[in-house]
């Protein structure tokens, strides 16, 4: 009896706590969107992931930012001008300028940021946003005080930033939030626990009403926005929806608007279902397998490394595998970047039968053969369609070459840890994305001493190719160097790269203003409702 | 009585330190660190993290280090959640894995000993055979597929319950990850309430308060039900644990901001802290009861103090 | 159902399942890792000789099957036959040598009993990288719990009766006592219960499976084939159906099974 009557307590208890505690789930014409992860933190300077800064993005603004179709457009700074060699930049801040709390935002609150970002203290991740900066490098790494920035506010509304080197695409970078400014008092007052409900005090569109941990991040309009007027939605509801499988179920039962992304395997299905809502546009960002080139048998032995690389049916992987969009890469650089046009691999013109004989002439050459197979580890990180990958590859490789290779799955942790140590991997999956709309932020990838540079490649042409673009003042010569880099490091097979990322997201037909843009930017301040038939 | 439980209460201090020193070796043997990224760290930016959480310091120091937040009531800040410290996290998460949890353990009782008993009662009928067929099939089929197949046909083709979990207003949130969450427990627990019933309803006493002329509801209401719960009491810890690791599924596929699915993010993102955390938390949470329940026991039943 | 008979059934339900498992791949021409990306997903047919039809790489899923049903069945019974190993040594040991030694490994057991031990099992797959050993460890490591509590309960039972007391009266080592009088008498009591834990295994596996932790490519288990399907639920259906009802099938089997052998147990037991 006391059991049972302990059971009855329990169950009531448990059934009164359901009762309260609810998410907000806003009023209608809130606007529903999909994330695929929780945000490790909404502090703009300390944020890392990709999903922090879409939600950083529709609370604050930088200098700059983009219009729904990618074009760099006046954000904070209504315009802007560069002295003749490139090193001095001047930014002109609009009137009226406000934090959502009703002060006035002024240059020195940009300044204030941008010093937050690079001091070391902070442990900023995209510290090196700014590196090209008067002194940026030095206080980085703790010899300068942070004061020495090259950036200051000559008056309240105007911002200027000296550099070290031309950075052609210095405008573009000032959008990413790390840049974003920062409101003093409110740091000085919180701490590093500012980013939170009731606390953060934001200059974008949004401001930050309720944060559920690993559930929903809910935003509501900022009425001190400077464009205020021209934002349709009121409120915006982040949904953390980590198993895409599960975020596609609350769009089709009308609980989302917008997806973060759409499940591979039901693709073709949803394709066919939905149709005009399904929205997919090439993403800057290109997945590879990458060789160790500093060990045997890959090292030196380019004929080897060409010929897995021409074994590898791209079509069939980018069609049958993936299957959203994506577009075979024959090149390291992805179509649609800013001022670029990617060189395309010396094979890319060679049809399959004709590639197919090419590898297995290579492969010979490079000493393997039916009595003398390669044997290599294939390793990828646990995830549906890199397994699917690493399959179809493995299967490429034996069916045209005979190659045997055994695919190792990690944990992406543990692959991030083997490939930076580069002492047991041969052949490894990975990916890079780009952080600003420039071939730059490629290319740089693969420079001896970059610290990205899984496959460890150092090549002096493509170095020196790279210092010489770096120093072009000219764009168009610029390009030019590029382009020929990327040649270079191409022929050398450094990487495999096998397609391009593509953007891809649900929007529900009650939604108008999503733009398609290569970086996959969408400001909900873009977004409005359909007027009600 | 105080001696009793003061021994008790040290007896349980070696086994935390065990479990936590267990936790912590395994987090830190497994490669990579919680800051790691593709989007690789300039070295001098990854030297000023590692040092800001303490990283560089030797597993040792790190340990004891640990061991004395823990005594502060201080489980550390979390390595992948900037500003935010353990204890919050867990405090925020855990009501939630509760509320699912007690809400899963209720239903899979009632409908669990209902089921069971009414099939003892219509023992090698249809009716025991088809019920019990039900039951089993909370253990013959994993939860990660039952759970996909329920959304897919209630909430997204019938649209009779919500999808998911954040911004719904109401109970019916709950309906289907409890639903499914229960549903293996339901199972056992109804097989063990079915032997059990059996064997209970077959001895004398029972026998003899139906010559009595007491009707079957009574029987087993007031007579059968006591002694024939016993084997489902002794159930009832493996049930929690049972019920703790199906919730790492459930909260993953509703997208539920429990511990469970905490843990699983924690361990995969490395952040160390966090998932010590929960270890400490659940460890610390079942020697308590275990204790507890050990102190009732001996308050009740003094020849267990003096054993 | 009577004892014997769901013995029978389910045992022999059980045998055929893995001697098909062993023997069918024979029968069909493909293997379990060639892929196909021109026939994914495709639907069974016995024109193409795809009996189950082709999984999402275009892999012939009859194949891919029965591999799953052999490391199914392979995990489950190691993983089992490690947790008998520890839980059968630790609760002999406990039962005969009593007092508080007994009573000491007894607590120790009830707190590890309600410990999240998938938590750690987690974490060993998570720093230790997958490697099949280790998966029938981690599994075996939940499960000795229970074989060590009922094993201890039956050698306290047994440690009483005459042919015990007559072999410590003349002089019979500890040891010998264990391994010759008291074993032979715990065998039926394991059987029963390795045949229980067998299910378990199962389901943990699948567990693992699930969360990536499980078999690796091209190998695959029932979980890992069950887990791949269900993303497939709505457009290919067979793609998860085969599997499941496998899998459902192996998880009654041996749950009835035990129950079987336990019925038959007490039976002599009592009598």
């Amino acid at each position: 009896m006391k059991t049972l009557r302990a059971l009855g307590l329990l169950i009531a208890l448990a059934v009164g706590a359901a009762c309260g505690g609810e998410d907000p789930a806003g009023p209608p014409g809130t606007l529903q969107r999909g994330l695929s992860s929780d945000p490790e933190t909404l502090d703009q300077h300390k944020a890392r992931s990709i999903q922090a800064a879409d939600v950083i993005r529709d609370l604050g603004e930088g200098l700059v930012g983009y219009s729904a179709t990618g074009e760099l457009i006046p954000a904070a700074a209504e315009r802007w001008e560069v002295s003749k060699e490139g090193l001095k930049y001047t930014f002109y801040l609009r009137e009226g300028l406000r934090w959502s709390n009703g002060e006035a935002l002024t240059a020195d609150h940009f300044v204030a940021g941008m010093r937050r970002l690079v001091d070391p203290s902070t442990a900023a991740f995209y510290a090196a946003m700014l590196a090209d900066l008067e002194n940026a490098a030095g206080i980085t790494s703790g010899d300068i005080p942070v004061s020495m920035l090259g950036v200051e506010a000559p008056d309240d509304r105007t911002v200027v930033l000296r550099l070290v080197q031309q950075t052609p695409y210095l405008v573009s970078l000032l959008t990413h939030p790390s840049t974003f400014p920062i409101h003093p008092e409110t740091l000085a007052e919180h701490g590093d626990g500012f980013a939170r409900p009731g606390k953060l005090v934001s200059n974008g569109a949004y401001t930050l009403d309720a944060w559920v941990p690993g559930s929903a991040i809910s935003l509501k309009r900022n009425e001190h926005y400077w464009n205020n007027a021209a934002t349709a939605i009121d409120a915006v509801n982040y949904h953390v929806m980590v198993q895409d499988n599960s975020e596609l179920n609350r769009y089709r039962a009308g609980e989302l608007h917008v997806t973060s992304t759409v499940p591979p395997d039901s693709f073709a299905q949803i394709r066919k279902d939905y149709g005009e809502q399904l929205r997919v546009a090439p993403y800057l960002g290109v997945v590879y397998f990458g060789y160790n080139l500093t060990k045997p048998p890959f090292k030196d032995n380019a004929a080897l490394r060409q010929a897995l690389s021409m074994a590898v049916d791209r079509e069939q992987i980018a069609l049958r595998v993936t299957g959203r969009g994506e577009a075979p890469a024959y090149s390291w650089v992805p179509q649609g970047v800013n001022n670029y046009e990617p060189p395309l691999s010396g094979f890319a013109a060679l049809g399959k039968e004709e590639r197919e004989q090419v590898a297995r002439r290579l492969y010979k050459e490079a000493g393997y053969g039916p009595d003398k197979p390669l044997r290599i580890e294939l390793r990828y990180n646990t995830n549906d369609t890199n397994r699917k990958i690493a399959v179809a590859v493995q299967s490429m490789w034996r069916e045209i070459l005979g190659v045997e290779a055994t695919l190792v799955n990690e944990e992406f942790q543990v692959l991030l840890a083997n490939m930076k140590d580069a002492e047991i991997t041969q052949v490894f999956r990975s990916s890079w994305t780009g952080d600003y709309n420039d071939a730059h932020t490629f290319l740089s990838v693969l420079q001896s001493g970059s610290a990205a540079n899984m496959p460890r490649y150092t090549s002096e042409e493509f170095d020196s190719l790279m210092a010489l673009a770096a120093r072009q003042v000219d764009l168009e010569q610029r390009k030019l160097y590029l382009e020929e880099a990327e040649r270079v490091m191409l022929a050398d097979y450094p990487v495999i790269p096998l397609y391009f990322f593509v953007s891809k997201h649900l929007v529900s037909p009650q939604i108008e203003g999503w733009g398609d843009n290569v970086l996959d930017y969408h400001y909900s301040q873009q977004l409005s409702f359909k007027a009600a038939q | 009585m105080l001696r009793y439980t003061l021994l008790r209460i040290l007896g349980a201090i070696p086994t935390l330190l065990l479990v936590i020193a267990l936790a912590f070796l395994m987090v830190h043997a497994a490669p990579g660190g919680p800051f790691d990224d593709e989007r690789v760290l300039p070295a001098d930016i990854e030297a000023n993290i590692q040092a800001h959480y303490h990283l560089d310091e030797p597993l040792p120091q790190q340990f004891l280090r640990y061991l004395s937040g823990l005594l502060r009531g201080d489980l550390g800040p979390s390595y992948r959640y900037h500003g935010r410290s353990v204890g919050s996290l867990i405090g925020e998460a855990f009501p939630y894995s509760l509320q699912l949890g007690a809400m899963a353990m209720a239903l899979a009782l009632v409908i669990g000993i209902g089921a069971g008993t009414a099939a003892a009662l219509r023992q090698g009928t249809v009716f025991d055979k088809v019920v019990m067929g039900f039951a089993m099939t909370g253990i013959s089929i994993p939860v990660f597929v039952i759970a996909p197949a329920l959304v897919l046909l209630l909430a997204v083709k019938l649209q009779w319950l919500p999808a998911g979990w954040s911004g719904v207003t109401g109970m019916s949130r709950y309906v289907l990850p409890v639903t499914t969450l229960a549903l293996p427990q339901i199972a056992y627990i109804a097989r063990l309430t079915r032997a059990s019933m059996m064997d209970v309803l077959s001895r004398d006493f029972i026998r003899t308060a139906y010559a009595q002329g007491l009707g079957t509801a009574t029987v087993v209401r007031v007579h059968a039900m006591k002694p024939a719960m016993l084997p489902v009491l002794s159930y009832m810890g493996p049930a929690i644990a049972a019920i703790l690791t199906g919730s790492v599924v459930v909260e993953q596929i509703f997208a539920i901001p429990g511990l469970g699915e905490s843990f699983v993010r924690g361990a995969l993102n490395r952040d160390y802290t966090l998932v010590l955390g929960i270890v400490v938390f659940y460890a610390s949470l079942i020697v308590f009861l275990n204790l507890l329940v050990d102190i009732l026991y001996g308050a009740i039943d003094p020849r267990v103090r003096y054993r | 159902m009577s004892g014997n008979r769901s013995i029978r059934i389910t045992g022999s339900l059980l045998l055929t399942v893995a001697i098909v498992a062993l023997v069918g791949p024979w029968a069909s021409p493909y293997d379990y890792a060639t892929t196909n990306l021109e026939n994914i997903l495709a639907a069974p047919s016995l024109r193409d000789m795809h009996l189950f039809g082709t999984d999402d790489l275009g892999r012939d899923l009859f194949v891919r099957t029965m591999l799953g049903i052999r490391v199914t069945l392979l995990v489950a019974i190691v993983a089992s036959l490690v947790s008998l190993v520890i839980g059968v040594t630790y609760g002999a040991l406990a039962g005969f040598v009593g007092g508080r030694v007994d009573a000491a490994m007894m607590r120790l057991v009830d707190t590890l009993y309600a410990l999240p031990f998938i938590f750690f099992v987690i974490l060993l797959m998570v720093a230790f990288e997958r490697n099949f050993l280790l998966i029938f460890v981690a599994i075996g490591a939940i499960n000795w719990l229970d074989m060590a509590r009922i094993v201890r309960g039956q050698t306290l039972s047994l440690r009483e009766r005459e042919f015990v007391e007559a072999a410590r009266l003349t002089g019979v080592s500890t040891l010998r006592i264990v391994f010759r009088h008291i074993a032979p008498n715990l065998v039926g009591i394991v059987v029963v219960y390795v045949t229980l834990t067998i299910p378990q295994a199962i389901l943990v596996e699948s567990f693992l499976s699930y969360l990536g932790l499980g078999v690796q490519e091209p190998q695959t288990s029932l979980g890992a084939l069950v887990d791949a399907g269900v993303k497939h639920m709505e457009g290919a259906p067979w793609v998860l159906l085969v599997p499941a009802s496998l899998l459902a099938l192996t998880l009654l089997c041996f749950n009835f099974l035990g129950d079987g052998l336990r019925d038959l147990f007490d039976a002599r037991h009592t009598s």
